[in-house]
């Protein structure tokens, strides 16, 4: 099932990722991006040159050898940020723009909802909230949140 | 060059640490306050550049990390998805990384530049150049005026700041409706007498009961004179509250009527104002039920429910007065069930008003699907789906059903419930009434009014019960009106306005980059058009060329850098001055519902018969207008004369011509043409182009012939300048791109249509 790779992949003493194509070729600062982030984040997956060009592409995770897998796995997540919201403490008001207080899992902050419009329903029960600045916190399951999270959450939606 | 970026300005938490960190002669000129740590998880922490070195620590390290200026020192940022990455490295391998969201990305530039200063002042010995220009020190924004003392932030940064709006926002109508605040009062005069009219005829129960039906019971003949008294008295009471009634209810409603107007328009009036950006970010259909629908609600309310409010609570009042006269204990106990009333409104406005905010909402969301589909009926019938926007649309409508049952839940348990107080009220009444008249403390004359009173009296807090939902729903509409009057334009119009009488045309780019959302369109891009030159933009699609036409007439701002025309800002230059010297040719040009001299007199409604040939000729439209039914007073736009895309693109180069501006932008203007139309187009083109500083955009590099300039554009950058010639010899990006495309061309010409489709469009 595991196909024969074609390139291969290292980490740059600057810490880019370098992708070693057949011709012998080195690119340095390739980024794995994700395809369906939301919907399929192991499905689909390109690496992309500095140019956007698109040099290979992954069908899943899976079938990369455990060295390149880890690789891609770690450049990704350091380059994704979508925090997921366990718990809504408060809001500063019902009207927009709010300023939300929430609990994630990458720790506590706050962010400004400029608009109801921007929390948009994912398949349910999944919801995507994009703040001011564009960062998206994902809600992965609005009905498994505590009480007073979805009392707060139902007055935007 | 920022002395206020001392370590004073630093958060406080940050600053006592700094200090003692600093050696003798070190100055904090800039920093950055870190929010994220390298695992992407929400930390506090702190870059500072100093005079001699970079400083770091974040809230998890145990001590601070700092690396003096060298040879080879590099500091960069990058950004993706939300969060910048700052990165310091040197010839062999990163030194260190930070992460940040983007809230921080102006001071992360900010603090790059810095180091680079500082940095070739080291190396070099020479001391950083003084300032040129007063910036903001917050975004780094050209100022057209320095900031007042004490001020420490341009009009923009304060700006961003998001402050909800007041909960008090049907108290914000006000605003409309201050110009009618007399003819409100002599409404309110009228709702009092006509109220006070209206009470008459239950007292006159009272005597006619004690006085002319208990005496008769009692074997006394009916006093005739005394009848017909009391019974003028009731019927004159009742034909003044009919007059003062009707003239109270045509005074609030002509007022109301024009608050809705003016409130209508001027919200109209504010959206028009409101960037483009504002645009690309709302969907048609819900702007319009805000201008449409929730504008009548908010009339209906104050001409209907407002007024009938008013006159409740003043009858309420009235009655309390009046029964207390007659006898304040049966009058206590006739007020009993009031506060009971009024706890059970309480509970239920706040459920109910959260229930319509959302009913409005979603309101909005079925109009908004309507929108969506209607435009595109040509894509969905194409492709045969309408049965899955019926179930679309089904969903939202179900979605609706949803919501609404909800409310209606607690609203159809709350009328009711109210009506059953009532009763129990009446009860009360009775049986205290009764027990009174057999104690003989009060006549039964009494006891009718009361009674006739009670029952109106109910009446009212029952209708008056029913003001909650309107007032929630008037202000969750008043609300989301609000929500645009309270849109500030991302184009500020400037505090100290600039005026160019006259423009030479000169464009110059100053290290523009543009971001749209988290996503960095333009980076860092200069350049200077020359008064009358004419400048192509040439790249792929998405590599910024519309981007920077937008930047250019303003329909965003420059998020770093800045645009000057003639050495000017245009950030300082009013909005709309600006604009008039712009012509602006599109790929799809807009025609609006009008004859065809009104669309090409568009951009200038005063302009003669003459005027309008003129520009038609100049545009090679003459000819074709005239041969239309009605020549130059045919119907074109929406449900107008039938037009091909060369003729409307012909109408919109005459309207641009008719403006005769300085500066000519041609977004695109040939491609969604065939190859022969292209040729007549070109035609009126030359003529407007002449003596014009001319930015065009072509996907088509034969149309950008006559250009002094070429600008090839990748991915949001400048990569290449020159003319054609000089283009094609350095065969780099531009050869490529124009091989590609000539390879195509043969092609075309045999298909006399152009094959490859414009994704562009509106897009930014």
């Amino acid at each position: 099932m595991i196909n024969q790779l074609d390139y291969w992949l290292s980490l740059n003493a600057f810490g880019r990722l370098v992708f070693t194509g057949q011709d012998g070729q080195a690119q340095e600062g390739v980024v794995p991006v994700r395809a369906f982030p939301i919907t399929a984040p192991d499905q689909g997956i390109a690496l992309i040159d500095p140019q956007g060009h698109e040099l290979a592409w992954i069908d899943h995770l899976d079938e990369l050898p455990d060295a390149l897998r880890v690789l891609v796995e770690t450049e990704l997540s350091s380059r994704e940020f979508m925090p997921e919201i366990k718990c809504i403490l408060g809001v500063s008001s019902f009207a927009t723009p709010s300023t939300w207080q929430v609990k994630t899992d990458r720790g506590e902050t706050t962010f400004v909802l400029k608009g109801e419009e921007n929390i948009r329903r994912l398949t349910s029960p999944a919801l995507l909230i994009t703040e001011s600045y564009g960062i998206h916190f994902l809600i992965r399951d609005r009905f498994a949140l505590d009480y007073h999270s979805r009392k707060i959450l139902d007055r935007f939606l | 060059m920022h002395t206020n970026l001392s370590p004073s300005t630093l958060p406080s938490t940050w600053a006592i640490q700094v200090q003692s960190q600093l050696a003798d002669e070190e100055r904090v000129l800039a920093w950055l306050e870190i929010d994220l740590n390298t695992q992407l998880h929400f930390a506090s922490g702190l870059v500072v550049i100093t005079n001699q070195r970079l400083l770091s620590r974040s809230s998890t390290d145990a001590t601070w990390q700092d690396w003096a200026y060298r040879q080879g020192l590099m500091l960069t940022r990058r950004d993706h998805s939300g969060i910048g990455s700052l990165e310091l490295v040197d010839a062999n391998s990163l030194l260190a990384r930070w992460r940040y969201t983007l809230s921080n990305d102006i001071t992360a530039s900010h603090l790059i530049e810095h180091f680079v200063q500082q940095l070739s002042c080291h190396l070099t010995g020479e001391p950083p150049p003084p300032p040129v220009q007063t910036l903001c020190p917050k975004c780094q924004r050209v100022l057209d005026v320095p900031l007042p003392p004490g001020q420490e932030e341009c009009s923009v940064c304060s700006k961003e700041k998001h402050m909800p709006p007041s909960t008090w926002t049907l108290f914000r109508l006000w605003r409309f409706a201050r110009p009618y605040k007399w003819r409100l009062f002599a409404g309110f005069m009228l709702t009092l007498g006509s109220t006070a009219a209206t009470l008459v005829p239950p007292y006159m129960t009272m005597p006619l009961m004690d006085n002319v039906l208990i005496p008769y019971q009692n074997g006394k003949p009916i006093d005739t004179d005394l009848v017909a008294l009391y019974l003028s008295g009731l019927f004159g009471a009742a034909l003044l509250a009919w007059v003062l009634g009707w003239a109270r209810t045509y005074v609030l409603a002509l007022v109301s009527e024009r608050i809705g107007a003016d409130l209508r328009t001027t919200t109209y009036e504010h959206l028009l104002k409101l960037s483009q950006e504002y645009f690309g970010r709302k969907r048609t259909g819900d702007l319009m039920a805000r201008i449409g629908s929730e504008t009548d609600r908010i009339n209906i309310f104050i001409s209907l429910h407002l007024l009938d409010f008013a006159t409740d609570v003043l009858m309420i009042a009235m009655t309390t007065v009046i029964l207390v006269s007659i006898n304040p204990w049966l009058a206590l106990v006739t007020l009993l069930p009031l506060p009971i009333i009024a706890w059970l409104i309480h509970v239920v406005r706040d459920k109910l008003r959260t229930g319509f905010e959302k009913v409005d909402r979603i309101w909005a969301e079925v109009t908004n699907v309507l929108a969506d589909t209607i435009p595109g009926m040509r894509v969905v019938k194409a492709f045969a789906q309408e049965k899955r926007e019926a179930a679309r649309f089904r969903m939202t409508n179900q979605h609706n059903l949803e919501v609404n049952d909800r409310v209606n839940k607690i609203w159809s348990l709350f009328t009711p419930s109210v009506t059953l107080l009532t009763e129990i009220g009446l009860l009360i009444v009775w049986i205290f009434g009764i027990w009174q008249v057999s104690e003989n403390a009060i006549t039964v004359g009494v006891l009718t009014a009361f009674l006739a009173y009670i029952s109106r009296f109910y009446l009212r807090l029952d209708s008056m019960s029913r003001i909650v939902s309107f007032t929630q729903k008037a202000a969750a509409g008043t609300k989301r009106i609000f929500d645009i009057l309270d849109q500030t334009s991302s184009v500020p119009e400037p505090a100290n306005p600039v005026h160019l009488p006259t423009v030479k045309g000169c464009i110059e780019l100053r290290r523009v980059g543009f971001r749209y959302g988290t996503r960095s369109v333009t980076r860092d891009i200069s350049i200077t058009i020359e008064p009358g030159e004419m400048v192509g933009l040439v790249g792929h699609s998405g590599s910024g060329k519309s981007t920077i036409v937008n930047l250019i007439c303003r329909f965003y701002d420059v998020t770093e850098g800045a645009i000057l025309i003639d050495g000017v800002d245009i950030r300082s230059l009013p909005v709309a001055e600006y604009r008039k010297h712009i012509g602006l040719v599109l790929q799809e040009p807009f025609l609006f519902f009008g004859t065809i001299a009104e669309n090409i007199a568009y951009g200038k409604p005063e302009a003669t018969h003459e005027e309008i040939v003129a520009a038609a000729r100049a545009a090679h439209a003459h000819e074709f207008i005239l041969r239309l039914p009605h020549g130059y007073d045919s119907l074109a736009g929406e449900r107008g004369q039938a037009l091909s895309g060369g003729e409307r693109q012909r109408i919109s180069i005459a309207r641009a011509l008719l403006i005769d501006p300085r500066i000519l932008i041609l977004d695109e203007a040939t491609s969604s043409v065939d190859t022969t139309t292209e040729k007549e187009i070109q035609k009126a083109l030359d003529n407007l182009v002449r003596g014009r500083t001319t930015i065009a955009i072509a996907h088509r590099l034969s149309t950008l012939r006559g250009a002094n300039r070429l600008i090839v554009l990748d991915r949001g950058s400048i990569v290449e300048v020159g003319n054609h010639d000089a283009l094609m010899a350095r065969e780099g990006h531009y050869y490529r791109l124009y091989q590609a495309q000539a390879r195509n061309v043969d092609t075309e010409d045999d298909l006399q249509l152009d094959i490859t489709p414009k994704v562009e469009g509106n897009r930014i």
